[in-house]
């Protein structure tokens, strides 16, 4: 009934802003088709601004990721998250996840098609996808957006977020479902 | 930090493709992630464009103001350096509620213009402001209440249930969410007494 009903909103949140946000400001007497197009008039500044700081990121992480340079921090990890007991199946997941979204939900789909959507691995490997975003490319986009270089603590507030969040979603699903 | 981090991966990268004796594997995926970044900026231009008409529209009309009063307990409380009222608030509200609700297409530009207004708190400076570090430990944890993606990737390899993650994610994202706050709140602590020392 809850997921219904989220989905239901999710679906017309949008339409309903479309519609609702103009008509709205018809009625308070604004120029709806002069203010949108000052304020559309940013978007492609905002937009085309990214691309230093989006290049910049994603060469760094595509270098790192396709030499095979990740996949040799796996295995170099491996030895003491085995030791506190993490399985070693989902911690190619738990690198790639803050690095890259379309990596990170690659790896999930190949676990959810090898242990099965309902297996241990594969509830794991769902909660992990779902449940943190990609802090590498959020942090890019954002403050590339407005120029921001100097991060201050905020790579290192969203590092451990993904570490708390990786580690929360093996507690909850080990509780849950073994 | 970020320099450093930047450099390692880079590093690490060069060094392993030489000893695997691959060089080509740098220069290919160098040039085609910086592809990439170019064709995401593009593909964000018109969406950016969109919404951030609607959004003027919105603001004229006097809705943006609505909304940041709406949550000024909230915000006054996560936010302290926002002025009261601020535009700001009303496109944080907006990013936060996007993302919620899994509208990622939507999410973006409401994040990025609260960004902007954000920046015009932070006197053009280069380096990130309180209220925007606050603002990214929200959405690099990013609360959805349904992960639309996974389920979708769930019915496709045919699970009996595949909504049964939904609350485990919520779970696990809220443990993630709480801890961004607070050490937020301590790495700025900790990095004011230096400062004043």
């Amino acid at each position: 009934m809850i997921e219904f009903l989220i989905g239901y909103v999710s679906k017309w949140a949008i339409p309903f802003l479309i519609f609702f946000i103009p008509v709205f400001a018809y009625i308070r007497g604004v120029n709806v088709y002069e203010v949108f197009i000052e304020g559309a008039e940013e978007g492609f500044k905002i937009a085309i601004k990214l691309i230093p700081y989006l290049v910049a990121m994603l060469v760094a992480i595509g270098i790192f990721r396709n030499s095979g340079a990740m996949a040799m921090s796996v295995e170099a990890i491996r030895p003491i998250t085995e030791f506190l007991g993490i399985p070693g199946e989902v911690l190619p997941l738990a690198i790639m996840r803050p690095l890259s979204g379309g990596g990170a939900l690659g790896i999930t789909t190949e676990l959810i098609n090898t242990y099965g959507p309902d297996s241990f691995i594969g509830r794991l490997a769902s909660t992990m996808q779902g449940s943190t975003d990609t802090t590498f490319f959020v942090l890019t986009v954002y403050f590339g957006s407005v120029g921001i270089r100097r991060y201050r603590h905020a790579l290192w507030v969203g590092l451990l977020a993904d570490v708390t969040t990786f580690l929360a979603s093996i507690y909850i699903v080990t509780r849950i479902f073994a | 930090m970020i320099n450093f981090i930047w450099l390692l991966l880079i590093v690490a990268g060069v060094i392993v493709a030489t000893i695997n004796g691959q060089p080509e594997v740098i220069t290919d995926s160098a040039l085609q992630a910086a592809n990439l970044g170019v064709k995401y900026s593009f593909d964000l231009i018109g969406l950016m464009t969109f919404w951030l008409g609607i959004m003027r529209v919105g603001e004229k009309a006097g809705l943006v103001d609505v909304l940041a009063k709406i949550i000024k307990p909230f915000t006054k409380f996560l936010f302290p350096s926002i002025p009261e009222n601020h535009p700001a608030m009303g496109s944080i509200l907006l990013n936060l509620s996007a993302n919620l609700l899994g509208l990622g297409n939507a999410a973006t530009p409401f994040g990025l213009k609260a960004m902007q207004e954000l920046q015009a708190l932070n006197n053009g400076s280069d380096e990130a402001s309180d209220a925007m570090v606050t603002f990214l430990a929200l959405n690099t944890s990013c609360m959805t209440l349904v992960p639309a993606t996974i389920i979708g990737v769930r019915v496709a390899a045919g699970s009996l249930n595949p909504t049964e993650i939904v609350g485990t994610t919520m779970f696990a994202t809220f443990i993630g969410m709480t801890l961004a706050l607070t050490s937020d709140r301590l790495f700025r602590f900790f990095s004011r007494r230096d400062k004043s020392k």
